[in-house]
């Protein structure tokens, strides 16, 4: 017998309990939990996910579209960024003001290539406010998920309100499982000494989060 | 290298060691009373905390009771999505198939993300025997590996050192596995970050083979998810080539929506955050992002054989969030290599011996490693019964029974040593069933209680060595209300007296 | 209403001047108390040893002990909690093992009506007020089983509060385990000492004088080690505590007692 033989046969006799009318679908599951935690409008969403973001140390910036090139050249400028990567489907206009070396992301190009760079710009494919979150799907303003892991300084815009959901129960249904998503919530952190948490280990340790208005707001 | 946990010593024995331990005792509980509270607030934070613990609940039971079903939609969508799927029915098959698939990438190295499945096989020992060098890259797991040392917890592999201990690590042995630590290393968490950082960058920026285990599969989309927080776990999931995920085979859950209930609960009682840093979910290979060749090693070893006991199957429902851990009394004061296996804790205390089999002195005292105080089943956001099961395999140390060990099934016998000790319970429960009997004994002890000694000789020092002994007052309820109400049976009246 | 008392075996054995003190608190609270002979013990060491075939006995003898009455009150949290929580269980087992429904019923009959002290005095009898007198300082440590199996909540707090004369410090780390467990004291000392250690160490630094709880069998251990360490502190149940009076301490009686001349340990 294979291995699959032998661990399906085990569930089974396993499980010589469970009544054989009984389907996979049947056993009772409550989902009387929460869609949304709380009732807000969607400016108090906006409100509470740079709250979120804030408390777990990424850094929050706002803007009106056209301010979005002056911002991300002042954040680069700050930071001493000489080259960034960007992903091949990001809106040029977003770098136009920035001195910097924009560097579309290859294929070719491989983990050490990245490690040189000093910054990546991307969108994302959307935010949760409960927890903070902002979530990567590879996205054509995106790109692979190595381009925002290896640079040590990730600049994320979120168009607000229309990517922003309240809760992870409604981010959910919008992601779409067959695409590699990574969700990112602060820097990275670890709690491995005396449990007690500190920021910035292996992925970038400078997070910073644009919230972007739509025309006419913000 | 590596130490293992066979031939522990069952746990009495082992958490006496501990408790003398002033600085493993200091370790222990700063660190286990910090993460508390915390996660304390976290929940709180969720005032629908207790309908999530029990669709959590639901989920994994419906998952549990039609696992042939899910694992093979799984098996179908993993395939389907560009996946390798493999079935190991113990930990010799599961390493025997990893070794395999390392060797025909031709690499003699590989990075893993903390994983407690490969722990429990033996993945490392198995690889370094094909001569193929694991790096754990977790922190903690890092501290471990670095500390020839054991786990001890089961999201802080290294919760029993402390920042001194974990820095001394550091200096003396980074430089025999890569990059040295830095020059003046110093004990401020930041600092060992910093470090564990720059010896594994070397290590991710040419990892071809990754090895992962994985928190959930999901069995509709094939979709497997990794929670983490340092970043390491991306590193390995995305830069090599080829990735190589075990994973026990109870970690399945149907649905696509089902994640939104665990992705709220295991943060929050994991390391209390609101969401960890870091979480990524991939299906199958996608072209040009990430690994070119994915394996999933789907693994038994004493998965089945557990959810073949009605009572305690519910321990597979497990997600490994180490909360109970946290609010455990008796693990705070034993520490976790007591419990003799990568599974500490109030959860290992069901899981070990069930995984195991009821087999040999610890698996047998497992069961007692409690005081049932419940913290555990409080705090478990899958609600997990866990006195109910330490309980019931208590009844198959003492009483025996039907197990079954590697798909079979067997009739234990009562476990040797608790002979006396039935017979006294036997006894007890017989005597409390014949009230005069008892009466009779109780006046006998009354009549003779100023020739009782203070310290008990044999086993009744356990108690007698740190705690006084009661006095047997001189007259007992029943007698004192009989003399003062008098509307007992007469013929009780006779008796010793 | 027709109300029993359960003492519980190591109250009517080695602490029976608890159950004294239920019968005189109900008594001043008007109800008619009885004590059924029939009754032992619930059956929890048996059964949390891992002996439940020999608990099924016990499960019938307290339902044939306590038939005919509408409540069973009894000092002691984890009795209680045998019985609500385990004998639903036990009889559960025994069904599905093919033994037939007679546990099950039995079962039925005994939870309804089982109460521990505290909750009889709040949500049967609706008191917090029972009139009592108990002029000491003391600490409260909420026991697992009525922390947790029961739920007991603010019920002995809300009592004690309305005693007169008694001064309440909080316990640092109440809801912590003494470290008792039953046979987990004897089955794996060095744990259960250091937990004990620790309970004792927090109940001292209170500065009370005694440290109540609604479990003699957790306070035979705390107490045991207050008295192997020479404390002054004293464990007291909390039904000794409200069944005291002014008269009591006139009398030189219970409430003015440093320790009992019986429950005492050495």
């Amino acid at each position: 017998m294979s291995g699959r033989d032998v661990v399906l046969a085990r569930v089974r006799r396993a499980l010589a309990d469970v009544p054989r009318g009984e389907g996979p679908h049947d056993p009772p599951v409550p989902r009387d939990y929460r869609r949304v935690h709380g009732s807000r409008t969607v400016e108090e969403t906006v409100e509470l996910l740079a709250e979120n973001l804030a408390d777990y140390r990424a850094v929050v910036h706002r803007c009106a579209p056209a301010g979005l090139p002056a911002l991300i050249a002042r954040l680069l400028a700050a930071r001493g960024a000489r080259t960034v990567v960007v992903p091949a489907g990001l809106d040029p206009r977003w770098l136009s003001a920035a001195e910097v070396a924009a560097r579309p992301d290859r294929a070719t190009d491989t983990a050490r290539d990245l490690a040189a760079v000093d910054s990546v710009l991307t969108g994302c494919a959307l935010a949760v406010a409960e927890t903070g979150t902002l979530v990567l799907d590879a996205g054509p303003d995106q790109g692979r998920r190595r381009i925002t892991l290896v640079p040590d300084h990730h600049i994320c815009v979120v168009r607000v309100p229309d990517q922003v959901v309240g809760s992870v129960p409604e981010a959910l249904p919008r992601l779409a499982p067959e695409r590699p998503l990574t969700w990112i919530s602060g820097p990275s952190a670890t709690s491995d000494i005396e449990l007690d948490r500190v920021e910035g280990v292996h992925g970038p340790r400078t997070l910073e989060v644009v919230l972007m208005a739509a025309d006419g707001e913000g | 290298m590596s130490r293992s946990f066979l031939g522990m010593p069952a746990f009495p024995r082992a958490a006496a060691v501990s408790t003398r331990d002033p600085r493993l005792r200091a370790n222990l509980a700063h660190a286990t009373h910090t993460i508390r509270d915390k996660r304390a607030r976290a929940v709180a934070e969720l005032d629908d905390w207790a309908q999530l613990r029990a669709a959590g609940a639901a989920v994994k039971d419906r998952t549990l009771r039609h696992l042939d079903h899910y694992l093979e939609q799984l098996e179908e969508s993993v395939a389907a999505a560009g996946g390798h799927v493999h079935w190991a029915a113990d930990a010799d098959e599961a390493n025997r198939i990893v070794t395999r698939l390392v060797r025909e990438t031709g690499e003699r190295e590989v990075v893993k993300v903390k994983s407690m499945a490969t722990q429990e096989i033996g993945l490392n020992e198995a690889l370094a025997e094909a001569g193929i060098r694991a790096y754990e890259t977790d922190l903690a797991e890092l501290i471990v590996q670095l500390g020839d040392d054991l786990p001890s917890h089961i999201l802080v592999p290294a919760i029993h050192r402390n920042r001194g201990e974990i820095r001394d690590i550091f200096r003396r042995e980074m430089g025999k596995w890569g990059r040295p630590a830095p020059e003046g290393l110093s004990d401020s968490p930041t600092e060992l970050a910093e470090a564990a950082r720059l010896h594994l960058r070397e290590k991710f920026l040419t990892a071809k083979v990754g090895i992962s285990g994985a928190n959930f599969m999901v069995a509709e989309t094939g979709t497997l998810v990794v929670v983490e927080s340092e970043g390491n776990g991306r590193m390995c999931l995305t830069l090599p080539e080829t990735l190589i995920s075990v994973v026990g085979i109870e970690k399945t859950v149907p649905t696509w929506q089902d994640l939104e209930v665990f992705l709220q609960l295991l943060p929050r009682s994991s390391t209390a955050e609101r969401m960890n840093p870091y979480t990524t979910t991939w299906t199958g290979t996608t072209d040009g992002d990430g690994p070119r060749a994915f394996h999933l090693v789907l693994l038994d070893n004493g998965r089945t054989d557990t959810l073949a006991d009605a009572v305690g199957r519910q321990a597979l429902r497990c997600i490994r969030c180490s909360a109970c851990l946290n609010v455990c009394p008796v693990y705070e004061r034993a520490g976790g290599h007591a419990y003799g296996s990568p599974y500490p804790g109030p959860i290992g205390a069901i899981l070990t011996p069930q995984l195991r089999g009821m087999a040999g002195p610890l698996e047998e005292s497992l069961p007692y490693a409690s005081s049932l105080c419940g913290a555990c089943y409080e705090v478990c956001p899958v609600a997990i019964d866990i006195p109910e099961v330490l309980v019931h395999l208590r009844e198959r140390v003492v009483e025996g029974g039907p197990v079954t060990r590697r798909g079979a099934r067997v009739v234990l016998k009562p476990a040797k040593g608790h002979a006396a000790e039935r017979a006294a319970m036997r006894a007890a429960a017989w005597a409390f069933d014949h009230p005069g009997v008892l009466r009779g004994g109780m006046r006998l002890a009354a009549r003779t209680r100023r020739l009782h000694p203070r310290r008990l000789p044999g086993p009744g020092r356990a108690w007698s060595d740190t705690r006084a002994l009661p006095t047997v007052p001189a007259e007992s309820f029943r007698d004192w209300w009989r003399r003062t109400r008098g509307d007992a049976g007469g013929s009780e009246r006779g008796g010793v007296k | 209403m027709r109300v029993a008392l359960f003492v519980t075996c190591i109250n009517d054995t080695l602490q029976p001047r608890t159950g004294r003190a239920v019968v005189t608190l109900l008594e001043r609270l008007g109800v008619d108390v009885d004590f059924p002979a029939e009754q032992s013990c619930c059956g929890q060491p048996q059964f949390n040893t891992g002996y439940r075939h020999a608990t099924e006995p016990l499960v019938r003898r307290f339902d044939r002990a306590f038939k005919d009455y509408d409540y069973v009150v009894t000092p002691s949290g984890s009795c209680a909690a045998m019985v609500r929580d385990n004998y639903p269980r036990i009889a559960a087992r025994a069904a599905a093992e093919g033994r037939g429904r007679e546990l099950t019923e039995a079962a039925a009959r005994a939870v309804p009506k089982t109460y521990e002290l505290t909750e009889f005095l709040v949500d049967v009898l609706k008191v917090t007020d029972v009139g009592a007198y108990y002029p000491h300082t003391i600490t409260y440590h909420p026991t697992c089983h009525g922390l947790r199996v029961l739920g007991l909540g603010d019920r002995p707090r809300r009592l004690l509060e309305q005693v007169r004369g008694l001064t309440l410090k909080e316990l640092p780390g109440a809801e912590e385990c003494c470290g008792f467990g039953g046979t987990f004291a004897v089955k794996n000392p060095a744990v259960s000492t250091a937990m004990g250690a620790d309970k004792v160490r927090a109940v001292t630094g209170t500065g009370a004088e005694a440290v109540c709880t609604v479990d003699n069998s957790c306070l035979l251990h705390i107490g045991g080690m207050l008295a192997r360490q020479g404390s002054p502190v004293r464990p007291v149940h909390l039904a000794e505590i409200l069944a005291s009076t002014e008269a009591d301490t006139a009398a030189g009686g219970a409430a003015g007692r440093a320790a009992g001349a019986e429950g005492g340990a050495r």
